[in-house]
């Protein structure tokens, strides 16, 4: 994935990492992105899990297979409020088969190991 | 139940910053347990520049919204609450182009906890694009 699609820039979403190959995903705390006042919007945080998820999933692939994947569900948690800081989110594949990928996420602010929000999603590979 | 709450008024004052302004959300109507509102088309929403559908993410963003109001439309008044989770099923795909409505409802309100749930579409209810499950927690 080369460019970040026009979703993820309206979320203000960088690549800020990568671990294995996996890209971590960096969101600014601005007011596009704000909820209640003071928090990050749980929808915003929703569609950032959701783009770390689909990128994860695309690491799985080789630059000539580009598969299509349409999300089938995604079921967010979220465990604390995204305060005014940077958030960082990483996808993580659980399963791939042949139509179906099962992928995970987290969202983090200070310490990754208190996640803000996690998400599982069903996605569809729809192979060309 | 009689409500002092007024989502329309709620959606275009408070409802207009933040993300939700971002995404241009705009009340459409409600019930007594219920909430409609409305995600306009916009490009710069979109998962996939060459199709143009939009992302699934606003649609998270829509139904939250929806959904939360719904539990202050029921109650008839607003609480700070905030999402314990939230499952969407993406139907089918919005059509690139076209405004998608987005309806929350209230249906269980307990001390702690407000369960919702909710359906989206691209024009014809009878042919939802998406579909939600949620629970909020009051703080």
């Amino acid at each position: 994935m080369k460019t970040l699609p026009p979703y993820a820039q309206t979320l203000g979403l960088s690549i800020a990492d990568t671990e294995g190959g996996v890209p971590v995903l960096a969101m600014a705390f601005s007011d596009d992105v704000l909820g209640r006042p003071g928090f990050i919007h749980g929808g915003a945080l929703g569609g950032m899990l959701e783009m770390a998820a689909i990128m994860a999933l695309h690491c799985e692939f080789a630059e000539d297979e580009k598969p299509r994947f349409k999300p089938i569900n995604i079921t967010v948690d979220f465990m604390r409020g995204g305060r005014d800081k940077e958030t960082r989110a990483i996808g993580a594949v659980t399963r791939v088969g042949t139509r179906i990928a099962n992928v995970e996420a987290i969202a983090w602010q200070d310490d990754r190991e208190k996640p803000i929000a996690a998400a599982r999603m069903n996605i569809l590979i729809e192979r060309g | 139940m009689a409500t002092e709450f007024d989502p329309g008024l709620f959606v275009s004052t408070l409802g207009q910053h933040g993300h939700n302004g971002r995404l241009g959300i705009r009340y459409l109507e409600h019930g007594a347990d219920s909430c409609t509102l409305v995600l306009p088309y916009d490009s710069g929403l979109a998962g996939d520049p060459e199709t143009g559908i939009l992302a699934s993410g606003p649609i998270v963003t829509l139904m939250d919204m929806a959904t939360s109001i719904s539990i202050w439309v029921r109650s008839g008044m607003v609480r700070p609450q905030a999402t314990l989770d939230l499952r969407v099923d993406y139907l089918r795909p919005a059509t690139p182009g076209k405004a998608v409505v987005g309806r929350g409802e209230c249906y269980r309100i307990t001390r702690n906890v407000a369960f919702v749930r909710g359906q989206a579409h691209d024009g014809d209810p009878d042919h939802p694009i998406a579909h939600a499950a949620g629970t909020y927690m009051f703080l």
